[in-house]
């Protein structure tokens, strides 16, 4: 009976997270087409429901109602596996993001690991894609990706070295209530630069879109899929970027803290704050995606490994001896 | 308690029978992704006995980066090819010979391991570090790593560093005729020295050195 009773109130809160969470991915697809237009001087979205906001739901039915096609020299288990992969890790990463403070699914130690460890998996889903496609443009997007992402990946982790000497726990909570007298953006500025362009990369978002390079590899790792599986590769994606600017958020911009604490701010909840958070660093990603042209690929993997990567490593060498010698290291916990 | 235990059982489960898959499948790609489900049951039963830390250690270094190399390799491999071939006779007594020597050398290491388990040295009593539960996982072993074992954490960490200076001196070759952009030459040419205007008289070509 215990266990029927958690094992319900868990389904319960998984649900009431993960609802809330597809639908802004749908509302988020929205937002980057209309931030995309309004750059171009073009209208966007504005057709289907109130200021077209209804726009991914028409897509997602269509894609819904379309037939499925499996290439016949397709490996179909993994061609299958594929996007389910990309959908789960997009999803379940979300459980241990801090809302508020306690508005958490799972509050546990190793928070920072578990999503560095997510996102570090959801190359697996296109690679998987690429291959089981068995034709060239997909397999060349695959490799490309997976070479990519695995770059990047490492200095986005020396980043987070850097977060963490200043707070002193793995957990997001913790890591949000240090910065309640001043934002790691501040004295860190440079590695959010950092964060932000390899978070760019390894969510293959423009200038950084070379795995689905259209004028060279068609659509990529996507080039054989349609329906539903398309689909699901597609809202995987956006799911992605939006937790790694929940992620920027909850390292550099304070999470769900207020920016100031005084009447009018303090008066709304942490979980306005962070879903505001999100929103603004989701806006500079679809800008960044309006304004700059896509990069090639050896001056991509050029600035992660020659440029981003010693910057940030002499950063985490910095930031450890400012705060040994200031005797500022904080209390581990 | 119960739902521990039949966690515990479900996920040592697919352990054990995706490491004999990943030895069993023909398929290559299959065998590294049967591997890449071992390193994953592995870091939850980790987590399961509480070491958290190196639960998600083993899922951001095995999975996320070697399983994704070694998938690299065996995808660019012909396994139509594979698949379709049958084993000769002569090559399936070579490999079980081989696999023979290396099972009785695994096996034999473990005996000793777990015969001597009762004669071990007590951990706490030999080192200094006292273990108390209040501390985190990740803090516990850090007081440990950087303290008692510190040269041995540096010594690893050079011969990792080693091995990654030796893998890219034998594969790295000077290439001749390349083309290579040089940013810094890019960004320091001016007008001056790129633009010329000629003066083209009609019917003959213009030479100009490149």
């Amino acid at each position: 009976m215990i266990y029927l009773n958690t094992l319900f109130s868990e389904i319960y809160k998984i649900i009431f997270l993960l609802l809330p969470v597809l639908v802004s991915v749908a509302l988020i697809v929205w937002l980057d087409r209309r931030v995309w237009a309004f750059v171009q001087k073009r209208k966007g979205p504005n057709v289907v429901g109130p200021f077209g906001l209804l726009q991914t739901l028409a897509d997602a039915l269509k894609y819904l109602f379309k037939e499925i096609i499996i290439p016949a020299s397709a490996n179909k288990v993994i061609f299958i596996l594929a996007p389910i992969v990309t959908m789960t890790l997009a999803l379940i990463a979300w459980a241990v993001i801090p809302f508020s403070q306690d508005m958490v699914l799972a509050n546990i130690n190793v928070g920072i690991l578990y999503l560095f460890a997510v996102s570090s998996l959801s190359v697996y889903g296109i690679i998987m894609g690429g291959w089981a496609s068995n034709s060239k443009y997909p397999f060349l997007g695959a490799i490309r990706s997976a070479a990519q992402m695995v770059s990047y990946e490492v200095s986005i982790g020396v980043i987070i070295v850097n977060v963490l000497l200043c707070v002193g726990s793995l957990n997001l909570n913790k890591i949000v209530l240090a910065q309640e007298n001043v934002w790691f953006i501040f004295p860190l500025f440079p590695m959010f630069v950092i964060f932000f362009i390899s978070a760019l990369a390894e969510t293959n978002r423009p200038p950084f879109d070379l795995p689905e390079a259209e004028s060279e590899l068609v659509a990529g790792y996507q080039t054989e899929y349609s329906g539903m599986m398309y689909a699901m590769f597609w809202l995987g994606e956006y799911a992605n970027i939006l937790l790694l600017c929940a992620l920027g958020s909850i390292l550099f911009l304070g999470g769900w803290l207020n920016p100031i604490d005084i009447y009018p701010f303090s008066l709304l909840p942490g979980v306005f704050w962070m879903i505001f958070k999100i929103l603004i660093l989701f806006v500079l990603f679809s800008l960044v995606k309006a304004i700059v042209p896509r990069y090639r690929f050896d001056q991509l993997m050029r600035l992660g490994w020659k440029i981003f990567l010693p910057i940030s490593l002499i950063w985490v060498v910095i930031t450890a001896s400012f705060l040994f010698f200031l005797d500022m290291l904080p209390a581990g916990g | 308690m119960l739902a521990h235990s039949l966690f515990f059982y479900f996920f040592s489960t697919i352990t054990v029978f995706s490491a004999i898959m990943v030895t069993i499948s023909r398929n290559t790609v299959y065998s590294v992704f049967f591997l890449i489900l071992v390193f994953v049951s592995i870091s939850i039963l980790f987590i399961m006995i509480g070491a958290e830390f190196l639960g998600m250690i083993m899922l951001i270094v095995y999975v996320g980066a070697v399983a994704v190399l070694f998938l690299f390799v065996v995808m660019m491999l012909n396994i139509t090819e594979q698949v379709g071939k049958k084993t000769s006779r002569k090559g399936i007594i070579n490999n079980v010979s081989i696999g023979f020597v290396v099972g009785l050398i695994i096996f034999l290491e473990l005996l000793v391991a777990i015969g001597g388990w009762k004669y071990k040295g007590d951990f706490i009593s030999i080192s200094s570090v006292n273990l108390t539960t209040d501390l985190t996982n990740t803090h516990a072993l850090g007081n440990v790593l950087y303290t008692e074992y510190i040269h041995l954490f540096q010594i690893s960490g050079m011969i990792l560093l080693i091995a990654m200076i030796g893998a890219i001196t034998l594969t790295f070759r000077k290439k001749e005729n390349v083309k290579r952009q040089s940013y810094f030459e890019q960004i320091k040419r001016d007008k001056e020295s790129a633009i010329s205007l000629v003066d083209v008289e009609s019917g003959k070509g213009v030479n100009l050195d490149d």
